[in-house]
């Protein structure tokens, strides 16, 4: 697979006709919030299947490029989007699809689980679908099973499905978080830092599984974790926090170049622990 | 590449994607013909709504306007002569004296409420119970029943109306609203932020004081305007107790009687003399800008709080 990811970074003329045309393109992607700019001028090209980190320091953008992207700071006041951000192609923002289906296209595993509280494992993951009318049990319970085993979750829960979510414990409910947003099917899963609320080994099940996820979505996760973030994406996105607060990125690439033989001496300061 | 990908076997991964992503989309058109449906009830709903309003303060505007003049609002009124029958003087003791009054309500609903609001978010005990029944209670008596207790407690015992009677009887109409406020605002204030000060060896009534407090003042201040603004309209209470309904001194004596200006559009609306029965609509339209302005302080004022919050 890294061949064809290669040929693309060396001859980017290459990705029109190549098979692994990019899922999602950012281009010149602006992010403010009331007035004030917080992310400027960010482009680069999502992969499919394979995993796309974003790190950098606090500040630096991440997370409001990642909520960018299923269109999450539209509930926010005042934030405004600026750019081409392309999913397929299709420019997400400016009414080329419905948000509703941007959504169940492109799923979200945040920093902290959250199951919902009131309602048992299966409910959970079938939550989305049945929020997107999906009625057919039989496609219900295909696809929790389905899900529920790509999240390494099946064999401890299948027994217990109709208990509250909330008996879970951290590991397992974010597993949960993360096979209720595989249920719907997405062909990206957007993660925000899925593991700083979770322990060392719930933490490594669960990159584990994010490489194991590959074959199923493509995953654009964001990461404090400097080592999570070279052991598990294959691109890597650096970004800083310019001197006016607005983060931007320094350096796109494959993380073995970014972590190895990054063109930008500040990406080496920082893969290497020298500030941030 | 290409060929090899079509010549893998049928993707149950890929099906049930097609599957769900079609009764999505049809999910999705049924939905949004609903919300087109929801969206035009529910504007009609409001432009119904507004018309009253509109009404309401077309007419004051139409009606009052022509009565407004530096005159009317800093000079006192006059009673009418038959050779001066429009001579009817101005308002300005009945604009200071809602003044007076709605501050000194404020002043004394204003603690009261913030103790009570925190006492019923901090203390879960019969004794909180009970307060939480109690303004529920008080929210929803009549307010010319506060009238009747200002005049029978203060009244009755000092052998005349007062402006002070009037602003209890006000102070107990507005503490049941911003109580609720605070209460409100308090509960808003993350416990992750209450936590973070008692964990510093803080004692309760401090982080109540230096920090749940501060990080619920736009919504206490909020509350707390729009409450005056709702005291200051209000006529029952002020009926029985205040005594004037037609002054015409400058006395703003607390415990003197004191005019207001619900209390004169009142009495205008019923004089004889058709030049003040014409004022009632400019005392009403004055009183209409007076409350106006508190709103949109309050609006201006929480929305700064708001912004700066954020920062």
């Amino acid at each position: 697979m890294s061949d064809g990811h290669d040929a693309v970074v060396d001859n980017p003329g290459a990705l029109k006709e190549s098979s692994i045309a990019p899922v999602l393109q950012l281009r010149r992607v602006n992010v403010s919030f009331s007035g004030r700019v917080a992310v400027r001028d960010v482009s680069f090209d999502v992969a499919p299947n394979k995993i796309t980190s974003l790190i950098g320091p606090s500040g630096s953008g991440k997370t409001t490029i990642l909520r960018s992207l299923n269109r999450l700071h539209d509930l926010t006041k005042g934030a405004k989007v600026d750019g081409d951000l392309l999913l397929d192609g299709v420019d997400i923002y400016k009414g080329g699809i419905a948000t509703m289906l941007l959504r169940s296209r492109i799923g979200m595993v945040f920093q902290r689980p959250n199951p919902f509280p009131t309602l048992s494992i299966y409910d959970n993951v079938v939550s989305g679908l049945r929020f997107n009318g999906v009625r057919k049990k039989s496609l219900l319970d295909e696809a929790a099973e389905s899900a529920l085993i790509s999240a390494a979750l099946w064999d401890s829960v299948s027994s217990r499905m109709k208990v509250h979510a909330s008996t879970l414990s951290g590991g397992e409910q974010q597993r949960l978080c993360i096979a209720r947003a595989l249920a719907v099917e997405p062909e990206i899963l957007l993660m925000d830092e899925p593991t700083s609320s979770l322990d060392p080994v719930s933490t490594q099940r669960i990159e584990e599984l994010m490489t194991e996820l590959k074959n199923r979505v493509t995953m654009v996760i964001v990461t404090h974790n400097m080592q999570q973030a070279a052991r598990v994406s294959d691109d890597c996105a650096f970004l800083l926090m310019a001197d006016d607060r607005a983060g931007e990125l320094i350096e796109f690439g494959p993380t073995d170049k970014i972590f190895h033989d990054p063109s930008d001496s500040r990406t080496l300061d920082y893969v290497h622990g020298r500030f941030g | 590449m290409t060929d090899t990908l079509n010549s893998l076997p049928p993707d149950p991964i890929y099906d049930r994607r097609e599957q769900i992503r079609a009764i999505t989309a049809k999910t999705l058109r049924r939905r949004s013909r609903m919300s087109q449906l929801f969206t035009w009830t529910l504007s009609t709903s409001l432009v119904i709504a507004l018309i009253p309003l509109a009404l309401v303060l077309f007419t004051i505007v139409q009606r009052g306007g022509s009565d407004l003049s530096a005159a009317f609002v800093t000079k006192l009124p006059q009673v009418p002569t038959i050779g001066q029958q429009n001579a009817i003087g101005g308002i300005a003791n009945a604009i200071i004296g809602t003044l007076i009054v709605a501050a000194m309500a404020a002043a004394m609903a204003v603690p009261l409420s913030l103790v009570l609001g925190l006492y019923l978010v901090e203390m879960d005990t019969r004794l909180s119970k009970i307060f939480r029944a109690s303004v529920e209670i008080l929210s929803g008596i009549p307010s010319i029943l506060l009238g009747v207790f200002a005049y029978i407690f203060i009244v009755l015992p000092e052998h005349h109306f007062s402006a002070f009677a009037a602003s209890v009887a006000l102070a107990l109409l507005m503490t049941p609203v911003i109580t609720k406020a605070v209460e409100t605002a308090i509960r808003g204030v993350p416990d992750t932020v209450t936590e973070a000060g008692l964990a510093l060896g803080a004692r309760r009534s401090v982080v109540a004081r230096r920090v749940v407090l501060p990080a619920a003042r736009p919504g206490i201040i909020t509350g707390t305007l729009l409450a005056l603004a709702r005291a200051m309209g209000e006529t029952a209470p002020l009926l029985l107790v205040i005594g004037a309904t037609f002054s015409q001194t400058w006395d703003f004596n607390p415990f003197h009687a004191m005019s207001a200006l619900p209390l004169l559009t009142y009495s205008y609306s019923g004089s004889a003399f058709p030049s003040q029965h014409r004022a009632a609509w400019g005392v009403a339209l004055v009183l209409v800008l007076l409350v106006l302005i508190l709103n949109l302080t309050s609006r201006f004022i929480s929305a700064r709080l708001n912004r700066k919050a954020q920062m």
